[in-house]
């Protein structure tokens, strides 16, 4: 699955930790500097800096509106911050469109589902891995050569993937038919057909019920588990993100006001002002 | 029916499951015996390929120790590779021992610790997991085996292993192991225990029963040549590996035929994978039958009109046709011709859509089914057939054969089987597939089996003289009296109150009481449906189950249920005076339903003991708590006041009461 040659590739073995639980989390993936986010006169981002480490589970939390889906953007390559950079893989990444992100093995899922309603699960699962698809479109268009191959070869991975995401019997159906929970991990699964070496999770459990947000957590874990795939989620449910979550990033009206592990977190100060609001004597 | 204790050998010797592997191998070598969807393709495996990989197993068992008359808990979904390491337990001289892997912890550590189990092969995690937990009080536990890899890697492997590593290691041993396990496979004989598995419980704790190579094939033998199965045969295995049946079936008659047995993706994709292997031999309890009639029925009223019409006219026709050419009767060229074209245009495309149109030889078992439903199975041509049995009979008592089925009955003795009706009316029978003992537990094995070898059933029958078939009425020990010296037969009750597609679940009380008294279950499925065409809005089952058109449809159907009781002279009391529509489902992970799905009776009655004091006092609603349990363990409350409704109640009693 770790397609982009392995998740770990700059690991260096000084750096990193050791989970609780015994995962070992690598050096630094994805290093955000002074990043600055404007829309017009709106500064949606001010100034943040943080890091993702490979194979850990990076969590932005915060209000409404502080900031967490543009700064998923930013990572994802679909907005470009005005100032600062982002540090991929050791080098500054330049000024790209998202496909070209998206080539570098970072896939995404989304806040509001964003599946094609009209084909089935299975194929919505091979869109996501159009980019290790080489053949032109005139093998394709016969079916021949490497056209054929490919698609078996690809056809696998994806039904590696509907075997681990446990969603073998809606494999046919179309995704307008589908209750809202399984839509969510039918783009889980697109995300992962990528072989992504970062996943970025855009609230995935929003509007979830208990059952739905336990069965989710699962595979969230169970992936970074499997296939030490480094994940950026961006969640509401506290609950969820501590339980889940290496390190958390907090946000609040575009600034970072906290960084560290989920203790550290919960006890930060600023944090439960921005969360609870603060008693003014 | 024969008399004899020990039946005649069967040819060649083939008494052990090894051996008739060793023999399919060698006759069927290019056969499929084993095929299993995974990846979204059905994998396949020929017999020859299937002895490659038992013995594989088998020697790697060898190498973790395996010992002679060692306990082997096999807990998972069914797959080839756990039927494998069944086969390559017994190869190995242990005894396979299969567990209902929807069981919680608790229950599998007092199973696992009554046998005794040194190796536990476990599909996945979940199974380990679980398997972990009991090694907290349960000492037993050597080695710990899983098929599926997902999620292991951090586990500590000092005493578990990968069940494709212990094959590898097989394979490498072969030279050093294969001589003792071909010693051990030549030690098996008709008296070796082949399988223990335990009884679902009604009551008590679990009995293991042990069944030896003599009861598993002799049976197997008898029931394939009575329904004349082949090589060639495919049936889906879908059931618990843990129940006898999914033995008998996917390795007993497998085997002794060479047919091949299909494992599912997934439960959830057993439909599909039916449909795709479109099996020709089935095993379905009632359930699953009336499952598939119910969406096949919703479906039609969401067809276009002509197509609507097109089926009700041709299925009407056929379930008066239809029966008649299955068992041979004298039809009318002309009703010949017009079945003909429901073939094309309904009947055929039907079964196909369900995945039955090769099915040749269909049964069902383990509870009533409501005559609609089997006659509609009938009317479209498939074989569908009643068996009556039990674990202690390695399944088979009596069956039905072609050309006599009724909905009604359950068929004459199978093939070297006795049954006598003792004076109470509990059935008896006597047959090669009977019990060698309840393992642990001479009392038990001595008050069911007596010196003869009859075996007790617990079921209370009778034969129809003009046919020779067997009916059951109800367990003998729930047949009691009502005050006023009728016969209280509840499961009659409930029968005829299960046959209507709202009631799910139904459990009738009154044995010693003047009156009878009900709890109704609701079918979520079918209640469901019908407040979403009726636009009524509920948010969860409790809130459903005690809506007003609810518990009137319900009534009504209580009414006419005792109106057709009111016909039968000797059970008219039995109908049902007062009734509630209970707030949760009767569910196997609070206790009070076997894995089985059938009704604890004892423990519901205990209880809901609040629930029944209230049915037979006068009051018009009851205010209750009930501990329910989570699938994951945990435990909660739930809250309800429930409405008890009276049903009106017909015949013989009412005029009594009338002339009072």
């Amino acid at each position: 699955m770790n397609g982009q040659g392995g998740t770990m590739l700059d690991t260096n073995p000084d750096e990193g930790y050791t989970t609780a639980d015994g995962r070992k989390i690598g050096g630094i993936a994805m290093e955000m500097r002074n990043i600055t986010l404007r829309f017009g006169g709106v500064v949606a981002i001010k100034d943040i800096s943080f890091d993702i480490r490979w194979g850990e589970i990076r969590a932005i939390i915060g209000p409404n509106g502080a900031g967490k889906s543009s700064m998923l953007n930013v990572i994802s390559g679909f907005y470009h911050p005005q100032d600062g950079e982002v540090i991929y893989k050791g080098y500054k990444r330049p000024r790209m469109r998202p496909y070209q992100v998206a080539q570098q093995g970072i896939a995404r899922t989304f806040q509001n589902i964003a599946l094609f309603e009209g084909m089935s699960v299975l194929d919505n699962i091979m869109t996501g891995r159009l980019h290790h698809m080489k053949a032109n479109i005139f093998h394709q268009a016969i079916w021949w050569g490497r056209a054929a191959r490919e698609e078996a070869e690809n056809r696998e991975q994806v039904e590696k993937i509907i075997d681990f995401l446990e969603i073998q019997h809606i494999r046919k159906t179309p995704v307008s038919r589908l209750p809202y929970g399984l839509k969510k991990r039918v783009e889980l699964a697109r995300a992962l057909a990528a072989e992504p070496s970062i996943l970025l999770l855009d609230e995935p459990m929003a509007g979830m019920n208990v059952e739905e947000k336990e069965d989710m957590c699962r595979f969230i874990l169970d992936v970074n588990d499997e296939f030490g795939t480094t994940t950026v989620l961006i969640e509401h449910d506290m609950g969820v993100v501590m339980d889940l979550s290496d390190r958390v990033v907090v946000m609040d009206y575009g600034k970072k006001i906290g960084d560290g592990t989920p203790d550290e977190v919960r006890n930060n100060q600023e944090v439960i002002n921005a969360y609870l609001g603060v008693a003014h004597d | 029916m024969t008399t004899t204790a020990t039946p005649t050998p069967a040819p060649d010797e083939l008494c052990s499951v090894p051996a008739l592997l060793a023999r399919n191998a060698a006759r069927y070598s290019l056969q499929m015996a084993y095929r299993e969807k995974e990846f979204g393709i059905w994998q396949s495996w020929t017999w020859a390929e299937t002895n490659e990989h038992v013995r594989a197993m088998a020697l790697g068992f060898l190498a973790l120790g395996m010992k002679q008359g060692d306990y082997v808990a096999i807990i998972g979904r069914n797959r080839p590779a756990l039927y494998w390491s069944m086969v390559a337990a017994q190869s190995v001289g242990a005894i396979p021992v299969p567990l209902y892997q929807d069981a919680v912890a608790e229950e599998m550590a007092y199973v696992l610790d009554h046998c005794g189990a040194r190796f536990v092969v476990c599909g996945d995690q979940e199974q380990v997991d679980k398997v972990i937990e009991v090694q907290e009080t349960v000492h037993c536990i050597d080695e710990i085996l899983y098929l599926d890899k997902r999620g292991m890697r951090k586990y500590d492997h000092s005493h578990m292993n990968w069940l494709e590593d212990v094959m590898r290691e097989g394979r490498a041993a072969q030279a050093r192991l294969e001589p003792e396990l071909d010693k051990r496979i030549a030690a098996l004989g008709w008296d070796s225990t082949c399988v223990m598995l335990y009884t679902s419980g009604t009551t008590g704790k679990p009995k293991g029963v042990v069944l030896s190579n003599r009861n598993i094939i002799i049976t197997s033998k008898n029931s394939s040549e009575f329904d004349k199965l082949r090589p060639g045969d495919e049936i889906l295995a879908y059931l618990p590996m843990a129940w006898v049946g999914d033995f008998i079936f996917a390795i007993g008659q497998a085997y002794w035929t060479g047919f091949c047995v299909n494992c599912p993706e997934s439960a959830q994709t057993m439909m599909t994978d039916l449909r795709e292997i479109g099996p020709t031999y089935y095993f379905a309890p009632p359930r699953i039958f009336e499952t598939m009639l119910t969406t096949v029925m919703i479906r039609m009223e969401d067809a276009s009109p002509i197509k609507r019409r097109l089926f009700h006219h041709f299925m009407d026709f056929a379930r008066d046709v239809g029966p008649k050419l299955l068992d041979g009767k004298p039809v009318t060229a002309m009703q010949r011709l017009k079945y003909a074209l429901g073939n094309i245009l309904v009947y055929v495309p039907l079964k196909d859509t369900l995945g039955l149109r090769r099915i040749r030889v269909a049964y069902t078992a383990g509870e009533a089914i409501g005559p609609e439903i089997f006659d509609f199975y009938r009317a479209l041509g498939i074989n569908l057939k009643q068996l009556y049995g039990q674990t202690e009979a390695s399944v088979f008592i009596t069956q039905q054969p072609d050309g006599e089925v009724r909905s009604d009955t359950v068929g004459v003795p199978s093939p070297g089987v006795e049954v006598r009706i003792a004076d109470n009316g509990e059935v008896f029978y006597r047959s090669p597939g009977t019990f060698e003992s309840y393992y642990k537990n001479a009392e038990s094995t001595a008050s069911t089996k007596d010196a003869e070898g009859w075996v007790a059933t617990g079921d209370a029958g009778f034969f129809e003289e003009a046919t020779g078939h067997l009916r059951i009425i109800d367990r003998a020990k729930d047949v009691g009296k009502m005050v006023d010296g009728g016969m209280f037969a509840p499961k009659y009750v409930e029968n005829k109150l299960k046959f209507f597609p709202n009631i799910l679940e139904t459990v009738v009380f009154g044995n010693g009481r003047d009156r009878c008294v009900a709890f109704v279950n609701i079918d979520l499925s079918a209640v469901g449906s019908w407040a979403e065409r009726n636009n009524i809005a509920y948010s969860s089952y409790q809130e459903l189950a005690g809506l007003k058109p609810v518990l009137d449809t319900i009534q009504a159907h209580v009414e006419q249920v005792n109106e057709s009781i009111a016909q039968d002279k000797m059970l008219s009391g039995c109908q049902v005076h007062r009734f509630l529509v209970l707030h949760k489902e009767l569910d196997a992970d609070d206790g009070e339903m076997t894995r089985t799905r059938k009704v604890r009776r004892r423990i519901v009655e205990e209880k809901y003991a609040d629930l029944i004091d209230a049915l037979y006092a006068d009051k018009d609603s009851i205010y209750t708590e009930t501990e329910v349990t989570y699938e994951d363990g945990r435990k909660g409350k739930l809250k309800a006041t429930l409405e008890i409704r009276d049903a009106r109640v017909f015949g013989t009693l009412a005029q009594q009461v009338a002339a009072e």
